[in-house]
């Protein structure tokens, strides 16, 4: 096993996430890209724990950032229902109220 | 390479999980129907689980399953329920320039691998096939409760205000 082949599978991954952020205009999808591109990074983490002689910090850091995005899912789709609720749409480019 | 680096059976799982993974993760990007892209979701993370137990992380790769599989993904279906009328397909879900997506999504891949290639080349995981270390949770629990106390307690608060925001932000007043 390369070290290189999980760090590459965690770039593709990355790239097809950020692809995902721009491309979409439903904001749930956008949370769904921004998942891929934390599983990327949990990828890079643990591949390098192993590298380092099975080092416990990684997982303890990919473990940290699991618990993290799942408390970004649910604000995230906490605000997203607020939206909805006062807009009848989703749709990110008609969130435009910021621009002068 | 397969025969090279050992663990012959180890790189057959990986490359047909990350074929999965990578198709997966596509038809998130490019699918028409937001319950079809979770679903496909489901599979990316699944993937991942399985390339955690081949990395010999169980304990995250069990994480992984009950926290995603589990738990993000019926929100992620929850939240598709509540805001749109209709599950079908739907025509309006990329942005009018999502074509500008793919030379950025493009730039990001080819300097990630230029510079991983260049950095890390034909590095092995393991240098002896014969051992793979070993992580007991043991020693998980002794790395978070020890030296990573404080980005617990950290993470602590962080999920006590998602709790509390959340419940702020979607109740009707």
């Amino acid at each position: 096993m390369l070290v290189n082949q999980f760090l590459l599978l965690g770039a593709v991954l990355f790239a097809i996430g950020v692809y995902g952020v721009i491309a979409r205009k439903n904001a749930v999808l956008v949370l769904m890209s921004i998942e891929l591109i934390l599983n990327a990074v949990n990828m890079n983490l643990i591949a390098f724990a192993l590298r380092n002689g099975g080092d416990a910090a990684g997982h303890t850091f990919a473990l940290y950032i699991i618990a993290v995005a799942a408390a970004e899912v649910g604000v995230g789709l906490a605000l997203v229902l607020l939206v909805y609720r006062n807009r009848r749409s989703i749709a990110l480019d008609e969130l435009s109220e910021m621009k002068g | 390479m397969l025969a090279s680096s050992g663990l012959v059976a180890q790189n057959i799982a990986f490359g047909i999980v990350a074929l999965m993974m990578v198709v997966g993760a596509l038809r998130v990007v490019t699918s028409k129907n937001v319950v079809h892209a979770a679903l496909w979701l489901v599979l990316v993370l699944a993937g991942a689980a399985a390339q955690y137990i081949i990395l010999s992380a169980e304990f995250v790769a069990v994480t992984q399953v009950l926290v995603y599989i589990g738990a993000v993904t019926v929100l992620f279906l929850f939240g598709t329920m509540l805001t749109r009328a209709q599950l079908g397909k739907a025509k309006d879900l990329n942005n009018k320039n999502w074509a500008l997506g793919i030379p950025v999504a493009l730039l990001v891949l080819g300097t990630l691998v230029y510079v991983l290639i260049d950095t890390f080349g034909d590095d092995k995981v393991v240098d002896n096939p014969g051992d793979v270390p070993n992580v007991p949770v043991q020693a998980i629990s002794d790395s978070i409760f020890k030296p990573y106390l404080l980005p617990f307690w950290a993470l602590s608060f962080v999920l006590l205000a998602a709790l509390v925001g959340a419940i702020v932000l979607a109740r009707k007043d």
